[in-house]
């Protein structure tokens, strides 16, 4: 539950940035990300809250480390953390709908 | 000086490269042959005894390092009463918005789960929002039953400041501050640990700079390490190394995410909602200032001060023989593995846990009970 999970900034708007996780965005809260997060970063996702931004140099490893995880079993323990992570935040589109 | 290489691999240690995996592996077999004795080295968290497990390092260990989890899994360590109140809140109309670990951890008389399949009405969100979301959809009073350590603590507290919380909701910490802990049970004479691996994410956030006083009182070394099995090596052969030398000191070897001060921005919400205040973790102790508690300022939203909890109901209740067989205290403050425990793996499974431990994805005995933890080769 402590792993997180990595996604790409599609757009920061305030307090909350659209990020792409391997295709699905979601929304994710900016409260207590200690730095700037602009479109392009890449930030580490925790129950719906950006806890870090990622390093520019650090990106491809870290991503390639989740695809690994993700890849494996459904029942896997540490791949199911990962895509509760996922769940953690409501969909962009979902969100719009409910606020209208 | 071989420390040295070992520190400026720390920085770009690569995944999965088995040669490096190997060279680890050798360098801390050579620590041990040097040092000529058994030793005990614990980690506080259930993401490294999943990475642990998962990759099988315990088999690439030196027989005499033994490599124990202690209280790192958050759901684990919450106490019986502390179910017991959402439980209690539940029978009484709430609806419980709670991470889903939370729902089949056995309190005193039953778990949420239990209350859910009696009419409770209980809800597993995956994010504080979904919570308020929750709250903000329905009449009925919303309480948003929150457990986890500093790092998901930090997402609770941001959503206390965010404000403009609905008049139906209110929170019902679990949350828990790890530090305290392993200071309580590195004072457990029995366990003899000598060195802590410490998480890398929650250091994140508090920084690794917050375990120099603890070092300092307990002559303990601590390294902070991230969740790669390369990391994990790494950081256990210089770990080790500080044991040789007997140097007591903290060292970060996960500086891709760690830095001395760690996210400020976060520590400061954290301490504004929440304050310190002792209380028992599950099975293990009564931990000084191991919970997270809301602030007098917070009291409106505090499910404690809102609603008249009312626990003797449930006192009647004496957890079942099986229940008291369970060795997940033992295990979490390291004086027990899953394999010293009677019921695991027969009448304790993850499909019918009768303990903590095999019920959240972060518990010793649910990881070794799916990946197995001392693999024989």
């Amino acid at each position: 539950m402590c792993l997180g999970v990595p996604g790409r900034v599609i757009q920061a708007d305030g307090l909350v940035a659209t990020v792409d996780f391997w295709g699905v965005c979601r929304e994710i809260r900016l409260d207590i990300v200690d730095q700037p997060v602009e479109a392009g970063d890449y930030i580490l996702n925790h129950v719906g809250f950006a806890i870090r931004k990622i390093p520019s140099e650090e990106v491809e490893e870290t991503l390639a480390l989740y695809e690994e995880l993700l890849r494996a079993a459904e029942n896997d323990m540490m791949a199911a953390d990962v895509r509760d992570e996922l769940r953690a935040s409501a969909a962009r589109q979902a969100r719009e709908g409910s606020d209208a | 000086m071989p420390e040295l290489d070992i520190l400026s691999q720390s920085a770009e240690l690569k995944f999965r490269d088995q040669a490096q995996a190997l060279a680890l592996s050798e360098k801390l077999e050579l620590l041990f042959r040097e040092i000529g004795r058994e030793i005990t080295e614990m980690h506080v968290c259930g993401s490294h005894e999943q990475a642990i497990a998962r990759y099988g390092l315990r088999s690439v260990l030196p027989k005499s390092l033994d490599l124990i989890m202690g209280p790192g899994c958050p759901v684990c360590v919450t106490d019986l009463p502390e179910v017991d109140e959402a439980v209690v809140l539940a029978q009484d109309g709430c609806i419980i918005a709670t991470y889903g670990d939370m729902v089949r951890v056995p309190g005193t008389a039953k778990s949420l789960a239990e209350a859910q399949a009696e009419g409770g009405r209980i809800e597993i969100i995956y994010s504080a929002m979904q919570a308020v979301d929750l709250a903000r959809r329905s009449d009925a009073e919303v309480v948003f039953f929150a457990s986890g350590f500093e790092t998901t603590a930090v997402a609770t507290a941001a959503i206390v400041l965010q404000g403009d919380l609905p008049k139906n909701f209110s929170i019902l910490s679990a949350h828990k501050y790890v530090p305290p802990a392993m200071e309580i049970v590195a004072q457990i004479p029995q366990t003899r640990i000598e060195g802590f691996l410490a998480a890398g994410h929650a250091a994140t956030i508090t920084g690794w700079g917050i375990f120099e006083k603890q070092v300092e009182r307990y002559g303990i070394p601590i390294v902070v390490g991230g969740f790669e099995p390369l990391d994990i090596l790494a950081a256990l052969v210089r770990l080790t190394e500080l044991i040789r030398n007997g140097e007591q000191v903290v060292e970060n070897m996960y500086p891709r995410c760690v830095t001395k001060e760690g996210n400020r921005v976060a520590q400061e919400q954290l301490w504004r909602v929440f304050g310190t205040a002792s209380g028992r973790w599950r099975g293990i102790a009564d931990i000084p200032d191991g919970n997270l508690r809301l602030r007098d300022e917070f009291a409106h939203i505090d499910a404690r001060r809102k609603f008249e909890i009312d626990l003797t109901r449930l006192r009647e209740n004496v957890p079942s023989a099986l229940a008291q067989q369970c060795v997940c205290g033992a295990i979490m403050s390291g004086l027990a593995t899953p394999a010293d425990c009677t019921l695991f793996g027969k009448e304790c499974v993850p499909e019918n846990p009768v303990g903590a431990c095999m019920v959240s994805s972060e518990g010793t005995c649910k990881i070794w009970h799916q990946y197995g933890g001392h693999p024989d080769l």
